[in-house]
This record gives structure tokens, sequence and C-alpha cells, in this order.
């Protein structure tokens, strides 16, 4: 549990004057769930963004599963998987469609996939709606799908950026089973979100302020630094003085 | 490999899920080259001719029976003056008028030559060019049957005159043009739609974390529109050949091969503007008004370029239709071989070329 996978020296990214990310620091151990917190505008997706190989630093540091982001995005991105913000499947392909699909981009066998997506369907209860397009389905079940697709290739992280955004506080909590279920297989997984309730359930959560990364703790111990009783007081402290606003 | 199958294989899943798209592919080709083709080439029936007949001898009368008997015209006798001619034809009473000089049989008995005048209402081109065509046919016919009687060939020369319109350029052979139209539209709309729309989805971003080769993402979403649109091409021909009666005197595999070029053409295109937008209703105005518009008015299948002004005619060189068109026509219509298409084939070598290598090169920079 000690072996860190994720590992940030003072990551920058900007954009002409703009500092949408700056001198980020900091470790996240295997099998831990990492929660990445901040407004909007704070500059999470944009550090997500380095992170995953899709956007260059300007300055510093990062190696994800021990490689690193400069020389070696390809071998970093075997070992990551990624749920954006915006819904990942195709919604013109069916439930079993999709799966074949993205495990086939990352190069899994016929067989395991077949293997694998048996026992995906089984667990999400889809077993009547593998051949229906995936428009059809529910929103919690879409994600709850996408986020399986995700970590279908087995990766060592993956990345979940918002993956809750508007769904309903059951399904986000079947949602969290997920993510338990995959943490408990030693998959790191790194979430941010907006919900403050979803914090609590992170085992070191992060919170960013204009682009610089204010605290960095437990929830409990972040409740006690900020004597608070709830992460919402905590974020609220914090994003007090933030002076950018929005996307 | 398998990976790139993979990612082939979910393309066509998405044409043949988009109903709007499959119309657009199958349907527009068809209904253009129906609509073209028999707007241009159907044949004219009953149509009002007038025929001045100062001969009246055996040969004026032969051929003027045979224009009666046609299903193309009705035929008037009158023996107008010039004058009366051009009446007529400005009241829109006629659109033909033929003309038998005196001693027409004569001279073609001693002269072994003959003229008679056909005057044709060429404000529409093309049925001025049908109908004179119809009557040249008909002299044609009838010079035959002299030189079967005689051995001395005989020879009536029908001396065309189009009025209002006397070049009749650029009126005919819509085929070459309807390909090289629907193939830009599939491969150019198609692509940029379809990578646009992975932009749009959030669906890209999946795709470049994922190991799978950015580059191979780009090539596998153009094979489906590469194989639809040697599809498509073979529909047209099909369509125009059979249905149409077209002429195709050249190597079919001269033309698929020119053609599979000017598709990678349009498929670089298509990535090219991918590029620089990112969203769907964009990547389709900047298609149509950018791509599409320009096609159709300045590849020369619709107005000659000879008439446009300079500038314009100095534009029409970079719009890599223009330089398929005059491929086409070359193969399928003159029957010409590689060697008299080097020139245009090579332009769309060099305007593939750059045009991948710019978008190849923005595509990279979109991806950091």
């Amino acid at each position: 549990m000690n072996e860190i996978v994720i590992k940030t020296d003072k990551l920058t990214k900007r954009f002409g004057n703009f500092i949408a990310a700056n001198e980020i620091t900091f470790e996240v151990k295997a099998g831990e769930i990492f929660g990445f917190l901040g407004a909007n505008g704070a500059g999470k997706t944009t550090a997500m963004r380095m992170l995953c190989g899709l956007s260059k630093p300007s300055s510093g540091n990062a190696t994800i599963a021990g490689f690193d982001i400069y020389k070696e995005t390809e071998k970093i991105k075997k070992n990551i998987g990624y749920m954006s913000q915006k819904f990942s499947l195709y919604e013109d392909l069916t439930v079993i469609e999709n799966i074949r699909f993205f495990g086939g981009i990352y190069g899994i066998s016929d067989k395991q996939i077949n293997e694998k997506s048996n026992t995906l369907i089984e667990q999400l209860g889809l077993k009547n709606e593998t051949k229906k397009l995936v428009a059809s389905l529910p929103l919690g079940w879409k994600q709850k799908l996408a986020f399986s697709v995700a970590i279908l290739h087995e990766p060592k992280i993956v990345f979940l950026d918002e993956p809750t955004g508007g769904v309903d506080p059951v399904t986000r909590r079947q949602f969290w089973d997920l993510i338990y279920s995959a943490s408990d297989r030693g998959i790191t997984i790194f979430v941010t979100t907006h919900y403050m309730d979803e914090a609590e359930y992170c085992n070191r959560i992060s919170m960013m302020v204009d682009g610089v990364i204010k605290a960095l703790d437990t929830p409990t111990n972040l409740k006690k630094q900020f004597s608070a009783d709830s992460m919402d007081e905590v974020f609220f402290e914090l994003a007090r003085g933030a002076k950018r606003k929005g996307d | 490999m398998k990976q790139f199958l993979t990612f082939v294989k979910k393309e066509f899943f998405h044409v043949f899920r988009d109903n709007k798209t499959l119309l657009m592919l199958f349907g527009i080709p068809i209904v253009q080259i129906t609509l073209f083709g028999f707007a241009l080439t159907n044949e004219i029936k009953n149509t009002e001719i007038v025929v001045c007949d100062y001969a009246k001898d055996a040969a004026s009368k032969r051929i003027i029976n045979a224009l009666e008997a046609s299903k193309n015209f009705e035929v008037t006798k009158a023996n107008l003056n010039h004058h009366q001619i051009e009446t007529s034809f400005k009241t829109g009473k006629i659109k033909l008028a033929i003309v038998f000089p005196n001693n027409f049989n004569k001279e073609l008995l001693h002269l072994k030559k003959a003229q008679l005048q056909i005057i044709a209402d060429a404000s529409d081109p093309n049925t001025a060019t049908t109908l004179t065509n119809y009557v040249s046919n008909i002299v044609m016919n009838y010079q035959l049957e002299l030189i079967q009687n005689n051995p001395i060939p005989y020879q009536i020369t029908p001396e065309v005159r189009m009025l209002y319109n006397p070049e009749l350029k650029g009126a005919t052979n819509f085929v070459p043009g309807v390909m090289a139209l629907v193939l830009m539209l599939v491969c150019v709309l198609m692509t940029s739609v379809s990578i646009v729309r992975e932009k749009e989805k959030g669906t890209m971003e999946v795709l470049l974390v994922s190991p799978f080769n950015p580059f191979l993402v780009i090539i596998s979403k153009a094979v489906p529109y590469f194989v639809l649109s040697l599809v498509n091409l073979t529909i047209i021909l099909l369509l125009s050949v059979f249905l149409l009666d077209m002429p195709f005197n050249g190597s079919i595999i001269l033309l698929f091969t020119v053609s599979s070029l000017f598709i990678i053409t349009s498929l670089s295109l298509g990535l090219m503007i991918s590029n620089i937008t990112n969203s769907e209703q964009s990547a389709m105005l900047i298609s149509l008004m950018g791509m599409l518009i320009p096609t159709l008015l300045l590849a020369g299948f619709m107005f000659p370029i000879e008439n446009m002004p300079k500038p314009l005619q100095f534009f029409s060189n970079i719009i890599p239709a223009k330089w398929y068109y005059i491929i086409v026509k070359s193969i399928m219509i003159k029957g010409l071989g590689f060697s008299s298409i080097i020139k245009e084939t090579l332009i769309l070598i060099a305007m593939t070329i750059f045009l991948l290598l710019v978008s190849l090169k923005k595509f990279k920079i979109r991806l950091e």
C-alpha cells in the first residue's frame, strides 16, 4: 500500500499570462481514493489533463505509475483509465459494443473481453440491456457503465473528472460502491468532484484554490485543522479568498 | 491491427446507425444523378418547329417527312423570311427553324454537296443542342440512304446557328461534376463532422488518453468514408451508364485510381476543417460554405471557368474538384489515358500532401 503511484513536483500550466495550475506538488499512494477538490475554474481539470497526458505541463515534473509524464506518455496511457467530465461512451453503440470497443482499443483479447463483459454486466444488472443503445439508458446507469469501462483494462490508476455530475444521491451512492470495490482491488482512484458529501468518502483530499493547492489531508484532519463540522465548511473557508470565478 | 479494426468497425456502426448520414450518403448521389441526368439528356418531345422549304424538291421532302415522323417534333411548314423567323422565336412559338435553300436537291446531285440551315433558340442551350442533334441525325440518316444507293458520296452539311448563346459551353456532362460534388460532400463534410462530434461529445479525450495512436484515430475515421465513397462512385457510374446512357470510353481502373486520390484529397480537407472547429455546426457550415459552394460554382461544371473574371479564374485553381472534373471528363468521355492527365494528377497529389501536412501538424498541436 505504500507504493507511490502519482508524484508531482511543482507542476505548472500557463496559458499566456494566466496560470491555470501553479506549482502543484503532491503524492498519491497505490489503492488510495484521492479527492481533488476545488471551485469551478480552480484548475482541477487542467491539472488532471496534465496527469493524463492530454496537456503538456509548462514546467515542473511528475511521474504516473512510475513513468515520466514527458517521456513515457505511451507507457502511462496503458496504465491509466479515464472518465471525462462529459459522458464518455458512444450513445449510438449498444452496451456490449461499447464494452468491446473500449476493450479492443486497449488491446484486450476477445476472450478476456467476453469474460470481463459478462462479469461487468452481471455486476451492473444490465443483463437485459446489453443489446440496447446506450442512449436509451438512464444517466445513472450510463455513468456506472462508463466507470466500469474505464477500468476494464485493470489500470493502476483511474482518473475520474466529475463523474457524478447531474446524478441523484442514491445513484451517486451506488457509484461510490463501484469506486470502493475498484479501490479494494488495488486500483488507485483520482477523482474530482463538486459534491462535498463525496469528499467525505475519499481517503485523502486536496483543495485547490486559484490554481494552488491550499490544503491536503484526510477529511478528518482537514475538519480538525479548520475546526469545521463538515467538508462544506472547510470548502467555504478555503474558497472564500478565491479570485477566479467559474470556468 | 486488431485495435485498428475494432475502431473501423465502430465507425461503420456510427454511419449505419445514423439515418441522416445514410440518407446523405446514398440519397444525394442518386437524386443528383437522376435530376441532373434527366434534366439534361431526357428526350424532348413534340417541340414546335418551323420548316421553311424553299427547295420543294425530292430531297427536302424526304427529310421533312422524316422530321414529321419523328416524335420529337411538331412540324409547321411555312416559308417565313428572316424577320418572321426571328419574331416566332421571340414570341416563343418555336424552338427551332429549318431552312432548305433553293436548289437543295440540285446542288446535292450535281455538286455532291448541299447546305441547309438549322436555327435554334439557344437561350436554353441544352434544349437547343438536343434539338439540333435530332435534326442532324435525321439528315445523316438520309445521307446514308443516298450513299447506299449511289457509290459517289453525297454530302449535306447542316449549318447550325446557335442564337443568343453561340458557344454553348459548359452545359453538358454533369456526371463528372456530380461525381466531384458527391465525393466532396461525403469526404469533407462527413469526415469533419464525425471527428468534431467526438470532440464535442467528449469521447475524443477518452480516445487520446487510451494507448490507441491518435493518428490511427484519424485514419480509422477516414477508412469508412473512403470505402463508402468508392461505393458511391460505383453507384453513380452504374446509374450514369445504364440509366443515362453516358459514354464510358476510358479505363475503369484508371478512373478508380484517380478517384481514390481525389477522395484522399477530400478526406484531408475534412481533417483540416475538423482541426479548426470544435462544434458540429461550425464544421458543417465551413464544409458547406467553404467547400461545397465554391466547388459547385468554381469547379467548372456549372459555369465555364473561361467566362469568369480573371481573379476568379485564378482562384478556381486551388479548388481540387476543378482538377478532378477535368480528369474524369478526360477519362470517361474522351477516353484518354494516364499520359494526358499527368498534370492534373500531380496537382491533386501536391494538394493532398500539403493538406495532410498542415492538418497533421495542427492535430499534433491540439493534443498538447
